[in-house]
């Protein structure tokens, strides 16, 4: 099992990949550590102190909303939820995909077919839309976004790993192990499952800010995360109605959200190329 | 007076030296052969002539073509003289060739866009062209699809392609390397009759090529001019120790082993494969061949592509299901699919597959590879014994304990080669099929495995069928010699009598085509035409017929039985015509 370390050689070796991991790594620690150093509550309003704007006394370095809460604190609050719920349901995606996908892909034939078509079925489906049926059906709650959003990333990861599993199939050391008489199992698990390593860890940093998107989405149509509890896109969307008398409100976290995705983003192109230049020896 | 000069060129990508002060001449009308193992750099210099190198290459040094400096030359200057005065021929037609154009129009561009000609006799010339190039009915031909002409077809049409604009120089990289070797000497004799005055810069690993179609030679070492000289003084007295190593490497014309007796471990019987798709005609890729190797024997079976070899091993290893006949492994049958097998049955036949670097988990360290058979075979095993056996078997392929911990992507095609060959032979089979295993490898890391494999005969008694499609390595290695067409038994005999009095035509077509690494007598001469039909649509009666010099009117209708002709096995009607000396022109 050494796609990982070699991955992350890789990654060492891209500027971009450093530049992101080390961003990525001060945000989290400044959402984990920041609400608990500020003197100021994540609910707490403060009817005196209503959008003053950043960095103007009382230790708001963001300001206030227009409920006199201090940003700085809701901000790292909304972040640590907004990454939260994008590394659980990327879990959730990767355990459903990887298992679905790869079993199509060994099984083949007729159960593949089946199987393939029944992902199809489900791509057809208006996610967005059964996601708000939900919403509104259910007490709306964390695990449900969590649930919802993994649900959709799944049928993706399923894909890949599919395809990648159908072409290691026929590949010569997979052969090679069937000759020697390596049972079923154990060419899934030694010969199969690290060479689907790589492309599963490229696709998992790409499926993050998918899933960072659609928890926003939700947030902002005011679907998702319920107040006092905040996410980057509940905040985004709060700060669209103070758009003309603070700005602020809106670019403070809609800046974050863009430099999250974005890292995520190039770390995940830079994933793909460490492993292609492998791939490609 | 030279048409092409390059003078001190050198290529680099980034601190690597890809080609270092590189001096040579081309002469009008002349052919010259760049020759090196590969990476040493002769496929660079081309593209550096054509100015075709990637952006990442950094040049120096000049290419002259007559009064036109290329190196660094503008697109325009570049257009200019590409494909009028200087034109490519790739090694792989498949590749050079648009797939989204018919050929005719291909052709028919490069007329228009360099103004030669254009419309109706711009398409005139093309098919002339075509026709020149031995597409057989030209015309029809022009409105193909690359995709509906076979290997040799497709590479007819970039030497037309390449020619059209009538250059003065052809540059041609490996442009038979992809070809069956009957087919490699219809395009050789192609561009000898074709090229006239148009000088050839002809770029091979293959010193039998150059041997037979070249007047001076250059030899590349790691990116250095080692040696330059007409041909048959390299040949005759080599000068750097480089230029040896490459004649060494090729095969020698000596002579093929004697046979060897032993008692028989393995038998084919009757076999034929068939597959069948899901849309279209089944393909029957083997007919009813019959096979028996005895213990210590090289048994090496050779044909054309298409002729059935590796469906024939891959059925033999039960990889693919029989239509009929059967496996008899020490005198009892075997099951047809390997999943049926017993452990054991599996145990006593192993492959070695074409692709070292594919057969190998690439996640696997070189010892985790060796060991895994014996996991499976002897789970009682413990680790430090296992690991003292694995170490045992790498040694014997020449491998020290230092590799045990590499991984597959940091050995080269030989070493990898010798792993997985070194997984085979842990086992200890009794038969080990080796699908075109040295194919991918250079002279030297060729005799290691051969070295290898008459060790393992002498001291366990293993037989080996030996997959390739190039007689010289089966002259080199083989006891005994199978040889296919089509899906049949054409020869079977011991290698001394098939190689030095082939009995069949085909046979004799295969050796005559083998080029040799001998100016006076280099070999590489076509003998017969065409290529091999598609298995699917086999002709009628001798499937050998239509391409044979021999052909009379018996074999287009009786298909000839093999039988017994001085102890070998030949389907021919000649046969014993041919055995008495009565043989062709």
């Amino acid at each position: 099992m050494n796609a990982l370390p070699r991955t992350f050689a890789g990654l060492r070796a891209s500027r971009t990949a450093r530049v992101c991991v080390v961003l990525l790594a001060l945000i989290v620690l400044a959402a984990l550590v920041g609400p608990l150093v500020s003197p100021h509550d994540y609910q707490r309003a403060d009817f005196d102190r209503i959008l003053v704007p950043p960095g103007s006394g009382d230790a708001h370095v963001f300001g206030t909303d227009d409920l006199g809460r201090d940003l700085f604190v809701r901000t790292m609050l909304g972040t640590r939820i907004t990454i939260l719920v994008a590394v659980v349901a990327s879990i959730v995606s990767l355990v459903i995909g990887v298992a679905y996908g790869a079993l199509a892909g060994l099984a083949g034939g007729r159960v593949d077919a089946l199987m393939m078509r029944f992902v199809d079925t489900l791509y057809a489906l208006p996610f967005i839309f059964l996601v708000i049926l939900l919403m509104v059906a259910f007490e709306r709650n964390f695990l449900l976004i969590f649930v919802a959003i993994g649900a959709i990333n799944w049928l993706d990861m399923a894909r890949i790993v599919r395809g990648q599993t159908l072409s290691l199939k026929e590949r010569e050391f997979v052969q090679a192990a069937r000759l020697i008489g390596v049972s079923t199992p154990r060419i899934l698990l030694r010969h199969i499952a690290p060479n689907l390593v790589g492309v599963v860890i490229v696709y998992l940093t790409l499926t993050i800010p998918q899933a960072i998107l659609v928890e926003s989405f939700l947030s902002f149509l005011g679907l998702g995360i319920q107040e006092p509890q905040t996410s980057l896109g509940a905040l985004v969307d709060a700060g669209v109605n103070q758009m003309e008398g603070a700005a602020w409100m809106l670019l403070i976290p809609a800046t974050l959200l863009a430099v999250i995705l974005l890292c995520f983003n190039f770390l995940g192109d830079a994933m793909r190329d460490a492993v292609d230049v492998r791939g490609a020896r | 007076m030279s048409l092409l000069e390059v003078r001190d060129l050198s290529i680099r990508y980034g601190a690597t030296d890809v080609v270092s002060g590189l001096d040579f001449d081309v002469a009008p009308g002349e052919a010259v052969g760049l020759v090196g193992a590969s990476g040493s750099g002769k496929s660079q210099t081309a593209l550096a002539i054509m100015g075709l190198l990637p952006r990442a290459a950094s040049i120096s040094g000049s290419v002259r073509l007559g009064p036109h400096e290329l190196l660094g030359a503008p697109a325009r200057v570049l257009d200019r003289v590409r494909p009028t005065r200087i034109a490519m021929v790739f090694q792989d037609p498949a590749q050079a060739l648009n797939p989204y154009l018919r050929v005719g129009r291909q052709l028919v561009r490069i007329l228009e866009q360099h103004r030669i000609a254009r419309g109706a006799s711009a398409r005139q010339k093309v098919v002339e062209m075509l026709a020149r190039v031995g597409l057989p009915d030209a015309p029809r031909q022009a409105a193909a699809w690359p995709h509906e002409l076979s290997g040799g077809m497709r590479q007819r049409v970039m030497i037309a392609s390449a020619l059209l604009a009538g250059p003065e120089l052809l540059v041609a990289d490996e442009p038979t390397t992809a070809l069956d070797v009957t087919v490699q000497a219809q395009i050789l004799d192609l561009l000898e009759s074709l090229r006239q005055d148009t000088a050839l810069l002809l770029i091979t690993h293959d010193l039998g090529i150059v041997a037979g179609r070249c007047e001076r030679m250059l030899v590349l070492e790691a990116g250095r001019l080692v040696e330059s000289g007409p041909v048959r003084e390299v040949f005759s007295r080599p000068q750097a120790a480089g230029t040896e190593a490459l004649l060494a490497a090729t095969p020698a014309p000596g002579a093929a082993r004697e046979a060897v007796a032993g008692p028989e471990v393995f038998r084919i019987e009757g076999a034929a494969v068939c597959y069948r798709p899901r849309r279209g005609p089944p393909l029957h890729a083997v007919r009813g061949v019959g096979l028996a190797v005895a213990r210590g024997e090289i048994v090496a079976v050779v044909g054309e592509s298409g002729a059935g070899k590796t469906s024939l091993g891959r059925a033999a290893l039960g990889l693919v299901p029989l239509a009929a006949g059967r496996i008899v492994l020490a005198g009892s049958e075997l099951a047809p699919l390997a999943a049926d097998r017993s452990l054991a049955a599996r145990r006593a036949v192993q492959l070695v597959f074409q692709d070292p670097a594919a057969s190998l988990n690439p996640r696997l360290t070189v010892s985790d590879i060796v060991a895994e058979p014996l996991t499976v075979h002897e789970p009682g095993l413990k680790a430090a014994e296992r690991g003292s056996r694995v170490e045992a078997a790498l040694a014997a392929t020449g491998l020290e304990a230092g590799f045990m911990t590499r991984y597959p992507h940091e050995l080269s095609g030989g070493q990898a080669q010798r792993v997985a060959i070194a997984r085979a032979l842990i086992l200890e089979p009794r038969v080990l099929i080796c699908d075109e295993a040295v194919a991918a490898l250079d002279g030297r890391a060729r005799r290691r495995i051969l070295g290898l494999f008459d060790t393992a005969r002498a001291e366990t008694g293993l037989a080996v069928i030996f997959i390739t499609h190039d007689l010289g390595v089966a002259q080199e290695m083989a006891h005994r010699v199978l040889v296919m067409y089509l899906g049949r038994l054409a020869e079977l005999g011991p290698a001394v009598a098939v190689l030095s009095q082939p009995l069949h035509p085909y046979t004799q077509a295969l050796l005559a085509a083998v080029p040799r690494a001998d100016p006076r007598d280099p070999g590489g001469r076509a003998t017969i035409t065409g290529e091999v039909p598609s298995p699917v649509a086999t002709p009628a009666g001798c499937a050998f017929h239509p391409r044979c010099p021999r052909a009379e009117g018996r074999c287009a209708e009786e298909r000839p039985a093999a039988r017994g002709v001085a102890g070998s096995r030949v389907a021919c009607h000649f046969a014993e015509e041919f055995l008495a000396g009565d043989a062709p022109a």
